[in-house]
């Protein structure tokens, strides 16, 4: 994980406007950080170095210990999600139905390692632990649109669909 | 209050709601008001009924007719022919209720039979969102009994009595554990539930909180009187969205009823709950790194002593007990602790809920005395393995657990037969696997898992599982020696005794219980080269039955690097050098020639 994202913050001052609101929300209680690293990820959609320095200054603690916590917890994102964020869900109940082979498949269609995003900010690619709906498995999502009962040949079709 | 003559219950829970039970909501009310029934017909959304396999399904009363995987072109037809005209849209109910020209009670399904919903008593039959469903059955009519009738000392007295043992995996006697908080002296105490339920795999703590969150805030309050606190906090994943918004809104009501907040039942007693967001670290199932994120830093463990009954969160006694743990409370007093001992096993009292998965007909939530064999679970509830394979294990307890073998599917499923066997019993979460699953591949997919997760704190659980890890990737290239086996075995109790928390002490598990059972598989890939289950692709090799192939070129247009070739009408032969083990000509191939080997 990279301390700087590859994509250059462009935060409005609305976004920051909100960030101070919620902030002063959570000023007075014990163990503010978390909760207020996840309102900030819903504003800004990811916590990029500038939003921590934010955080840190806010809340009166430390930018190492903000940061540490950010790369602590893998739903804290460094880096910005793509359009059509898809997830594959590696739950055992979703790999042992066979969930690594469609991950390889999004792999090799979309050039993507997981974990990524392709270039023009389009798709990013994740591997989530599980989202529980393992009477769907295989699973996986765009977005909040949610594939089950997946096979290898589904994967290009429901990529088609976010083509635009 | 308005009379209604038919409830249409759609189940919300997240399996459903992920097949599309949302938009049959709106498409039911639309539908009803189209044919003038909104007055006479309720549609309510409950949590989950268990069968997610079958999902989207819906249940209408009082006829009883379970819809299952329910399409928004078919709510038109169960709203005209079955609330319209009173007949059951036999098409659409699922199969093993009807008999004849009849439907059968839920209760006689193979799936239910052999379950008792204790505490998913209220799931998929009420609606979640609404306090006062809760409250006719029964709801909060514990937490009144404790407050107006009952010191701290009974209500302890009683969950010892009860024989309840903790449903987070561990399975410490829950009243102990309480006795401990309450025997600390300090003025501020804090009772705690623990929601991040992090195995892959298990989803049961999530369906107690989609569909029946109040039960788990009102033990918590009982909880909160017993031990002498007044703040709780619920540690819930993010990912679980609809049981966020559900508990949120439970919380919200339960304080505008009183039965939150300040003075409740006018004894003078206060308790107010808190929700606290995990981030995604399994970890922070661990009781001290739970609290140690709760208080908004890197969610790593502490050695213990000292206890969360002596020194947990913010330093002050707090007791820590998972969602199913709390849901069996408010029955226990309701119905009284003898009627719960007489449920399960002399050691194990109640039932368990299990996340059913993998490869099995009915996946879904089950809940089942204690006692109940792993056969039972598998073969009646579960229906059994799909497409006639053969029945070859069932992991419990995730990446802390172990495999049970086929050769042990007689074993009753309670907290000591399963430690004796190797496995535990977990949080819930129990996946069947066929003969299609390579036994040390699962090991390895478990072990990917806790070296992402080990938080990197002690030495053992850091390194050695990425040790573990590394030796396991060995034998899945074939590159494995026999002493790799007995180093994999050494360093896995070197990894036990060492670690500072539960996740280094149980990750060796998925390693130790299938080399205990499985060892022949692990032997297959270092002596043999090969991959029995045929999953272990460095191992495999794809051929072509010259006596099966019919020679009509199919597999050999399909195949992606031209490895495979021979002449129209004779049997065609794949080149092993250029084959990249896509699988492709296997899928092809009509006549079932082409072989993993």
């Amino acid at each position: 994980m990279s301390v700087k994202s590859s994509v250059p913050f462009n935060g409005t001052a609305e976004q920051e406007a909100k960030l101070k609101e919620v902030i002063a929300k959570y000023k007075d209680t014990r163990g503010a950080l978390i909760p207020v690293l996840h309102e900030a990820q819903d504003i800004y959609g990811y916590l990029p170095l500038e939003v921590q320095v934010m955080i840190a200054e806010g809340l009166g603690v430390t930018l190492a210990e903000v940061y540490g916590v950010v790369t602590f917890y893998t739903q804290f994102s460094l880096n910005p999600k793509g359009k059509y964020a898809i997830a594959v869900c590696l739950g055992t109940a979703c790999y042992v139905k066979g969930s690594g082979d469609i991950i390889n498949k999004i792999q090799e269609s979309l050039n993507l390692e997981v974990g990524g995003c392709t270039p023009d900010g389009k798709y990013s690619l994740n591997a989530t632990r599980c989202i529980g709906a393992c009477g769907l498995a295989p699973v996986m999502t765009v977005n909040d649109e949610v594939y089950g009962r997946l096979t290898v040949d589904d994967v290009s079709g429901i990529l088609a669909k976010y083509a635009d | 209050m308005e009379l209604v003559r038919s409830h249409v219950l759609i189940c919300g829970g997240t399996g459903c709601t992920s097949s599309g039970s949302e938009v049959l909501h709106e498409e039911f009310d639309e539908m009803l008001v189209k044919y003038g029934l909104d007055k006479e017909v309720k549609v309510i959304k409950t949590g989950c009924f268990g069968l997610c396999a079958l999902g989207p399904v819906v249940v209408v009363y009082p006829e009883g007719a379970f819809y299952s995987r329910v399409k928004k072109e078919d709510v038109e037809e169960i709203v005209q022919e079955h609330l319209l005209k009173g007949r059951i849209v036999k098409r659409l109910v699922y199969d093993e209720t009807v008999e004849q020209n009849d439907i059968k009670s839920l209760n006689d399904v193979n799936f239910y039979k052999k379950q008792q919903r204790v505490a998913l008593r209220n799931c998929g039959v009420i609606n979640p969102e609404n306090i006062e469903e809760y409250i006719a059955v029964d709801g909060y009519q514990a937490l009144g009994k404790v407050l107006t009738e009952m010191t701290p000392e009974e209500v302890i007295d009683t969950v010892k009595k009860s024989g309840l043992r903790g449903r987070g995996g561990g399975g410490f006697p829950t009243g102990t554990k309480w006795d401990f908080a309450r025997k600390s002296v300090n003025e501020q105490k804090y009772v705690c539930c623990n929601a991040d339920e992090g195995d892959p795999g298990a989803f049961m703590d999530r369906s107690v909180l989609e569909g029946d969150p109040h039960s788990v805030l009102e033990a918590m309050a009982i909880a909160g009187y017993a031990i002498g606190a007044n703040q709780g906090y619920i540690y819930i994943r993010a990912e679980y969205p609809i049981a966020v918004r559900r508990l949120q809104i439970a919380i919200d009501q339960a304080k505008e009823y009183g039965l939150l907040g300040k003075n409740i039942f006018d004894t003078g007693f206060d308790f107010d709950i808190e929700l606290r967001l995990g981030a995604g670290a399994f970890v922070c199932g661990e009781e001290t790194a739970l609290m140690t994120s709760i208080e908004g830093h890197r969610g790593e463990p502490r050695p213990r002593p000292p206890f969360p009954a002596v020194k947990g969160l913010w330093e002050k006694p707090t007791i820590l007990n998972n969602v199913e743990t709390y849901a069996n409370i408010p029955v226990i007093f309701n119905k009284g602790a003898d009627w719960f001992a007489s449920i399960g096993t002399e050691k194990s009292k109640g039932t368990k809920v299990f996340a059913l998965g993998g490869k099995i007909n009915n996946t879904g939530l089950v809940e089942i005395p204690m006692g109940t064999t792993l056969r039972e679970i598998v073969e009646e509830i579960g229906g059994g393995v799909p497409n006639g394979k053969k029945f070859k294990a069932a992991q419990t307890g995730g990446p802390s657990g172990g495999c049970i073998p086929a050769s042990l599917i007689d074993t009753p499923i309670d907290y000591d037969s399963l430690i004796s066997i190797g496995s535990m019993m977990g949080s819930g979460g129990l996946i069947v696997m066929d003969e299609d699953n390579c036994m040390v591949d699962i090991a390895k997919f478990f072990l990917e898992f806790t070296v992402d997760e080990s938080c990197g704190k002690c030495t053992p659980c850091r390194i050695g599982t990425k040790r573990l890890l590394e030796i396991l990737d060995k034998i899945t290239k074939g590159q494995g020696t026999l002493e790799d086996i007995d180093r994999l075995e050494a360093l896995c109790y070197h990894i036990k005794n060492a670690s500072l928390c539960g996740l280094g002490q149980t990750a060796p598990n998925p390693v130790l219980s299938t080399l205990r059972y499985f060892r022949d598989e692990y032997e297959a890939h270092v002596v043999e080269k090969r991959c029995p289950a045929g999953v272990c692709k460095a191992l495999l090799s794809y051929v072509i039955d010259p006596e099966k192939c019919k020679g009509c070129s199919a597999c050999s247009r399909k195949c992606p690097v031209g490895a495979i070739s021979g002449e129209i009408k004779k049997p065609f032969v794949i080149d092993t050098t250029k084959c990249i083990k896509c699988g492709v000509c296997m899928e092809t191939c009509k006549f079932g020639a082409v072989v993993k080997k």
